[in-house]
């Protein structure tokens, strides 16, 4: 796996675990690769992957049985999804929003070049 | 488990390598000791095994004494030194003598390791590269299964492949009976390996901590301008501006980048302590 320079890897991880769930690879109440599993397979040290864990855990994307080790939540794509509209909202949008302000683009605009993105990317959903 | 008290140390009585150090490290973690070359790293670690003794202060590791040497403080540490000697004996004869000093060993484990690694069992050791030596070596070390084990520049040597199946064996024989200490120079190669951080320099311990807290102090990352920004505590000029390390004051927590956070610590050692004695 390829980290990014920036974000933390415990981050990073989590992202990579969500894809493999929104892609099904990872389906609900399936058991996730072990900690030291993810460890070994990612070249990480075992207390990040156990942060990630604890992490998606108490966003309910995965939970733990005493024994049996982590699976995926019954409703993790909501969950997912809910996760990262959040994280959208709070850590991206500003940055577009400045660049927006500092270029003087209007929401009115926006709004027109959003409608046009929409139409013209999935033509099949609309 | 490991525990340093006011430890000083130096080859010559006059001359101190390092002084009054004190440190204290848990099972459960990998340590990586960063420090420039001659900042006494080496020594620091030999202490550590009984191979040097304090001129004074106190070693104690896993309860015992180092310099004492007893049996049941040397079968449950392994040191693997930066330049290593092998007898001309095979893989075979080798565990035959050394596998018994270490009643934890696993030798089911350690053919697993050397299969991975895809070492020649029948060969003496010496007719080995210097490469397939340490592979050897570290295979060896990781399947005694002591609950402390020591470092000195593994990586060294190795090809880049190798470099990859290190971390990947270090990071599953972790576990929370065991320490894990690795020292350093080539930092890119123990990135995302280890959770906490040594910096040995000018004979004291610059800093110590767990890269969580270091990322919570500190952010790493891109300034459009490091001018009159008094945060910053190392810069160097990059493509969109500065990549920096500076004072984290937004609880934002970026990626621990080791070779920055080493120069910052190194240039700028005072502010780095004041920041992190702050609550």
């Amino acid at each position: 796996m390829e980290f990014k320079d920036k974000q933390s890897i415990y981050l990073q991880i989590a992202d990579y675990i969500c894809e493999q769930i929104l892609l099904g690879k990872w389906p609900p109440n399936e058991r996730i690769p072990s900690v030291r599993d993810l460890g070994g397979m990612l070249e990480v040290n075992p207390n990040t992957i156990m942060r990630t864990y604890d992490f998606l855990q108490n966003k309910e994307i995965i939970f733990n049985k005493r024994g049996i080790g982590y699976s995926v939540s019954e409703d993790a794509q909501q969950r997912i999804l809910l996760y990262k509209k959040e994280r959208f909202l709070e850590s991206e949008l500003p940055e577009v929003f400045k660049t927006l302000y500092l270029l003087n683009i209007t929401m009115d605009e926006v709004e027109t070049l959003y409608k046009q993105f929409v139409v013209d990317t999935f033509p099949l959903n609309n | 488990m490991i525990h340093l008290d006011r430890v000083t140390f130096g080859y010559s009585k006059k001359k101190k390598l390092f002084e009054d150090l004190s440190l204290h490290l848990e099972s459960g973690h990998i340590y990586g000791l960063l420090g420039t070359n001659g900042a006494g790293k080496s020594s620091l670690l030999r202490n550590m095994v009984g191979l040097l003794f304090p001129q004074t202060g106190k070693i104690h590791v896993g309860g015992y004494e180092p310099k004492k040497r007893l049996p049941a403080f040397l079968q449950d540490v392994f040191f693997l030194p930066e330049e290593i000697y092998l007898p001309s004996v095979t893989i075979r004869k080798y565990l035959e003598i050394m596998a018994p000093f270490y009643p934890k060993f696993d030798e089911a484990q350690f053919e697993n390791y050397i299969s991975q690694m895809d070492l020649p069992a029948g060969n003496k050791l010496t007719d080995m590269s210097y490469g397939q030596r340490k592979k050897f070596l570290i295979a060896f070390a990781l399947s005694t299964n002591t609950k402390v084990l020591i470092m000195d520049e593994p990586t060294n040597g190795l090809d880049i492949p190798s470099k990859s199946q290190f971390r990947k064996l270090v990071s599953t024989s972790l576990d929370k009976n065991r320490l894990i200490l690795i020292s350093t120079h080539q930092v890119r190669d123990l990135d995302n390996l280890i959770d906490s951080i040594i910096i040995l320099e000018n004979s004291k311990i610059l800093i110590q901590h767990s890269l969580d807290t270091v990322a919570e102090k500190l952010c790493f990352g891109t300034l459009a301008s490091i001018d009159y920004d008094s945060r910053v505590l190392y810069s160097e000029p990059s493509i969109k501006g500065y990549k920096a390390v500076f004072e984290n004051s937004d609880l934002e927590e970026s990626r621990v980048d080791l070779e920055y956070l080493f120069n910052a610590v190194l240039e700028n050692p005072e502010r780095i302590k004041q920041i992190f004695s702050k609550n």
